[in-house]
């Protein structure tokens, strides 16, 4: 291993890397120079080719942290991997959300004239933010690995059951928050080929960075836990060594 | 561009912010598996 080159990475995940920094460097040049403005939005929608991907890598980071919770609970063999992908998923997913409500929050201020409203959409997104705030700080609690890797599993299963009611809060309450446009065949807005591009290439973009993230944050997690068991162990062998002499 | 701080501005927050966070764990593990054995890093 080099002095330059990460103890987490693999030949893999250097690739993974290097796709994903091509793909960022032309999502930023069609974001922001490349595709047309908006006919009712003007160049404002630009910042939906970064705001819709980082709440869509959110939504897929704290699915995937209570699917790996729940392989844990439910497993013959409980691997703590399992509960370090979890963890380094929803670390993720906290700094996505906080992009999507920084970013949405710009855009506000210039289409609807203020940062932040108290909208079913808003709200419900800043709830989610603080649930993994919680969810990271319990994990953080002491105890065992085993400890740390149920009580956040439960936790995970009951944070996720947030996500349908933040994406449907637009149709369940009288929102400012625009309803999908994408994603929903009942809408007569129909996109720019070139806006829709660039709109799928964020998509592709955040969720390859996402996979190269968790990659890189679960194995180190793994490194972590490792040095901590060995601290450990040392310190219980001290321990006997002074009970003996004694 | 019109509202250019904005838009740029949204951009460098999502970007810089990703960076500072990739580079902060990077550093992190580094540190770490300096106390780590060969076997704990089973992926290399």
């Amino acid at each position: 291993m080099s002095a330059t080159s990460t103890p987490t990475g693999t030949r893999a995940t250097r690739a993974l890397g290097f796709a994903t920094l091509a793909l960022t460097v032309w999502l930023i040049a069609f974001g922001l120079f490349v595709s047309a403005e908006d006919v009712v939005q003007g160049s404002t929608v630009r910042i939906m080719y970064v705001h819709v991907p980082s709440i869509w890598v959110a939504y897929v980071a704290f699915v995937l942290t209570a699917v790996v919770s729940a392989v844990y609970l439910s497993g013959k063999n409980r691997s703590l991997a399992w509960d370090r992908v979890a963890g380094a998923s929803a670390e993720i997913g906290v700094l996505f959300v906080a992009i999507s409500l920084i970013t949405g929050s710009l855009w506000g201020r210039l289409t609807w004239g203020t940062y932040w409203v108290w909208d079913a959409r808003l709200t419900s997104t800043a709830f989610l933010f603080i649930t993994y705030i919680g969810y990271l700080a319990v994990r953080g609690l002491g105890g065992t690995f085993r400890q740390r890797a149920r009580r956040s599993a439960v936790l995970a299963l009951l944070a996720v059951l947030e996500i349908p009611l933040v994406h449907f809060s637009v149709v369940i309450w009288r929102s400012l928050h625009q309803e999908s446009t994408v994603a929903n065949s009942g809408t007569d807005v129909e996109l720019d080929g070139l806006m829709l591009f660039t709109l799928f290439l964020g998509i592709v973009t955040f969720t390859m960075l996402f996979v190269w993230m968790v990659l890189h944050r679960q194995r180190g997690l793994a490194l972590q836990d490792a040095v901590d068991a060995h601290g450990l162990d040392v310190a219980i062998e001290q321990r006997r060594q002074e009970a003996e002499v004694r | 561009m019109e509202h250019a701080s904005f838009i740029i501005g949204s951009y460098v927050v999502t970007f810089g912010s990703i960076a500072l966070y990739v580079v902060w764990f990077l550093r992190r593990s580094r540190s770490t598996a300096r106390f780590a054995d060969e076997k704990d890093k089973p992926w290399t």
